[in-house]
This record gives C-alpha cells, structure tokens and sequence, in this order.
C-alpha cells in the first residue's frame, strides 16, 4: 500500500516495492522532460522544507512535483522563516501539515524525518536527514544502475572513496544487498565501511574490501565514486596524498569493461577529472537527470496510491 | 540463597535485593542506580558469587531503599534476568525477574549528538532491542546503534 505512506528509511522498502518504483519510473521516464499530458497531480500541494541547502535533491523534486502537475510551496533557506524565530521543526510541521498534500523535508539533524512522519498527517518523504537517510537518492542510484547496466541482480557494484562517512554509500548497498550482487569496497584504511554496516549487508550478499581499485576495476559492471572531504582530515598533508590517490584517471578506466557505469552522487570535486566525462562509461549526469522520473512515480504512488 | 552466600552478605531488615546479576555486572548496575559513593544506606555488593542458576553472578543488597519500576526497566538493560526481592521485616514479600522491555523509552539519552531527540524538540527518546546478548539498542529515530558502555553512559 502506497497511499499516503511516508518514506523514512530505505529500509522502511522491500524488494518488491524498489522494483515497483523503478518500473513506475520507466513508465514516466518520457515525461520528466515534458511534463506528463494527464497532470496526475493536478490540484495538489506538494511542501518542500528544507532546512539545508540543496541544489539537486530540492529542484529534482520540485521538477518532479510540477511535470506531474502539482504545485510546489516550501522554502530553501532559513533566513526569512520562523525556524529563524526559533520554531521547533514539530511545529513547522505540523502548521505545514495543514496546508500541503506532502510534506519533502531536510533537515540537518538524524532521524528529523522519522519524528516529522509522526506528527504530520500527511506524508512525509525524506530528502536527506543529516548523515542519516537520504532514500530517495537511493532509489535514484538503483534506478540508475537498473537503466544504464540492464539489470540489478547478478552486478559487481564498486564503491570507491569516502565509505566510512558517505551515506549515499551506505544506504545504497544496504538496498543492494536485497538483489543479488557482489559489492567491492575501495577506500583508504581510514575512510573504509563502518564495521556495522559490512556486519549487516555481508549476511546477504559477497562483500570485498580493497585499498587499490586497478585491481578490482577489470571484474565492475558499475563504478560508484564519492568525495573525499577535506574536513575528515587532521592533517592537510595527509588529505592531499590520500585524494590524489584517489582521482579516477582515464587510464584506470580503461583497465574496465567497456560497459562499465561510472556513477557518482554529486557535487564531484576533483576525484572525477573532466576528461572522464566525455567517455561512454560515464553517467553521473544522467544519473541526476533520473532523479525527476524516480520522484515523480514516488509522488504519484504516494498522493494517488497508483 | 544459599546458606554458604548468606554468610557473605548478612539479611537485611528492608529494602531491595537485586541477586542472579550477571557476573561482574554489579558496579553497571549501581551505576544504574546512582550508587557512587556514600548515599546514607547501607548498601552490600558480592561479585564472583558461586550460583547454581548462573555459575557465578553478583549480588547487589540495598538497606532501606525499595526500587521502582523505572529503575528496574534501566536495571534490565545490563541484567536482564536479575532476580529482585523486596523484603520488609526480613521476610521477601515480592520477588520477580527483571526482563528487558521490546522498547525503551524516554530513559536513555541517544548517543548520537546529532539524533534529533537531542536538539530540544518535544519528544521523547525511543530505542529497539535490537540484540539481547549483548544487548544492542538502536534509537528509532536516527537509527544508530548503541552497546553497553554507551547505553550506561546515556541513561539519564
């Protein structure tokens, strides 16, 4: 059941209901650029409060909300709302709960979502809560995966760069660990997978972890890049040796498939030089691009049920 | 108890017997209880006790104090399975286990400075048992996942 549900956790999702999304996504993949004919959501209120900035999950969902008719109402920064005034996030909620069909919040607190779910009568979707969940995007990177490889069960996924605090990363193979994947884990000694989180995904699927991705890169059907970020460095000098190790070079590329998916979640930095984009096996722009369908069919299932 | 451990720790008149703690978990429990230092009872601890139900286990003794239930929910987080008498004029007049809840609410802090229960919102903090042993809670909001020292450190 779809109608009205809120959308917290990826693990609030099973299997089966990923793969409804994907599917829904496919079905409306030609209107994300066009606008779907029917408007869908005509006459309701979509409320995207977002308590910190975003660039493509808050402009992604407000695309998404408008090709399928919906209006859009929120705000993208805090200076002229009365969280400036000091309101607590459950007041805000429920005040926006009586002028919305949903609720799209971020936040910059962990689990601000799950207790927003509980006050709100209307649902509530998470877009990002801090270091914690951030489901949509999620469903937008299996998405991504599903198109660009043709499938996801029986893929050898990648993950390379900051594992320990990117929680794209591991969110998304929290979720893969559903299908049946091999998942390789490439990242310096101190930014590898928290001990809980390969605790939790090995018990359903292969896990490798490696320090060099040449040796790993020839066995991907998909690469998946993340930021490595200064800030999690005490000594610059260190951060600057650790990154440059890490920048994807055309030449490590060209040790992979020719298939291969090159996905990141963006903003990239320096880790995926210029020149990568250019080459067929990058997609990380058509994997933003994907957020639109992916949240559009969520909105649809979730204000129509369908 | 047995004739052998009563020698150890003399019977009291009033107040609470917390016996079967799992061995070497007695100095957590008092610190459950706010038990540090001197609080004007008579408080008798065994640790590496020999129990036919346990092998070995400690036992707390508290002069004068009967515990309530919020304090027995905290207990059963680092003892689950502890046995608790409360005796008046050397005689037990209640005794039962203490069983760790499904759910723990509003008596541990989480531990992740960034979980929303800890940013001055109206709410009350929330945690799953996750694993009983060793006992892992995991706060239902943020998610993170909390073990035995963290879980004495945050009980509030």
């Amino acid at each position: 059941m779809w109608l009205n549900r809120d959308l917290v956790s990826i693990g609030d999702l099973s299997k089966e209901e990923i793969l409804e999304v994907l599917a829904k996504a496919n079905s409306l993949l030609e209107y994300g650029k066009s606008g779907h004919p029917d408007l869908p959501l005509k006459g309701k209120i979509i409320a995207t409060l977002f308590y910190e900035p975003s660039t493509r999950t808050r402009l992604s969902f407000e695309s998404a909300a408008k090709r399928m008719g919906a209006e859009v109402l929120g705000f993208g920064s805090l200076e002229s709302t009365s969280v400036a005034k000091g309101e607590t996030l459950l007041d805000t909620v429920r005040i926006i709960d009586g002028y919305s069909d949903a609720i799209v919040l971020r936040h910059p607190s962990e689990g601000a979502a799950r207790l927003a779910s509980e006050y709100s009568e209307v649902p509530v979707i998470n877009a990002g809560d801090g270091a914690g969940q951030h489901p949509t995007q999620t469903l937008l990177d299996i998405f991504t995966i599903w198109k660009e490889v043709g499938k996801v069960d029986d893929t050898t996924i990648g993950f390379v760069g900051d594992l320990k605090y990117g929680r794209t990363v591991h969110s998304l193979s929290k979720a893969l660990s559903l299908f049946n994947v091999n998942l390789h884990f490439i990242s310096p000694e101190q930014l590898k997978l928290p001990k809980h989180i390969r605790k939790e995904i090995e018990k359903k699927v292969t896990v490798k972890e490696h320090k060099d991705l040449e040796e790993v890169i020839p066995k991907l059907d998909v690469l998946y890049v993340t930021r490595i970020q200064k800030e999690r460095f005490p000594d610059p000098e260190e951060y600057k040796k650790v990154a440059g190790t890490y920048v994807l070079r055309a030449s490590t590329v060209s040790r992979g498939k020719r298939s291969m998916v090159i996905m990141h979640p963006l903003p990239r930095v320096d880790e995926i030089p210029f020149e990568i984009d250019n080459l067929p096996q990058a997609r990380y722009f058509r994997q933003a691009a994907y957020g639109v369908p992916v949240r559009m069919a969520l909105l649809d299932l979730i204000l129509r049920g369908e | 108890m047995s004739e052998e451990q009563t020698l150890k720790i003399e019977k009291i008149q009033k107040g609470t017997v917390i016996d079967h703690i799992p061995v070497g978990r007695a100095l957590q429990v008092l610190k459950i209880l706010n038990i540090y230092s001197d609080i004007g009872l008579t408080v008798s601890i065994a640790i590496h006790v020999k129990s036919k139900k346990l092998g070995l286990k400690d036992v707390i003794k508290i002069e004068e104090r009967i515990l309530d239930s919020s304090e027995l929910n905290k207990i059963a987080l680092v003892a689950e399975g502890a046995t608790i008498s409360i005796v008046d004029n050397f005689e037990v007049i209640k005794k039962f286990s203490v069983k760790a809840p499904e759910v723990v609410i509003g008596i541990l802090r989480c531990s992740n400075p960034r979980c929303i229960t800890n940013t001055g919102e109206n709410v009350k903090s929330s945690f799953i048992i996750t694993s009983k042993d060793p006992i892992i809670l995991k706060c239902h909001y943020c998610e993170r996942e909390m073990e035995t020292d963290e879980i004495i450190e945050n009980i509030v």
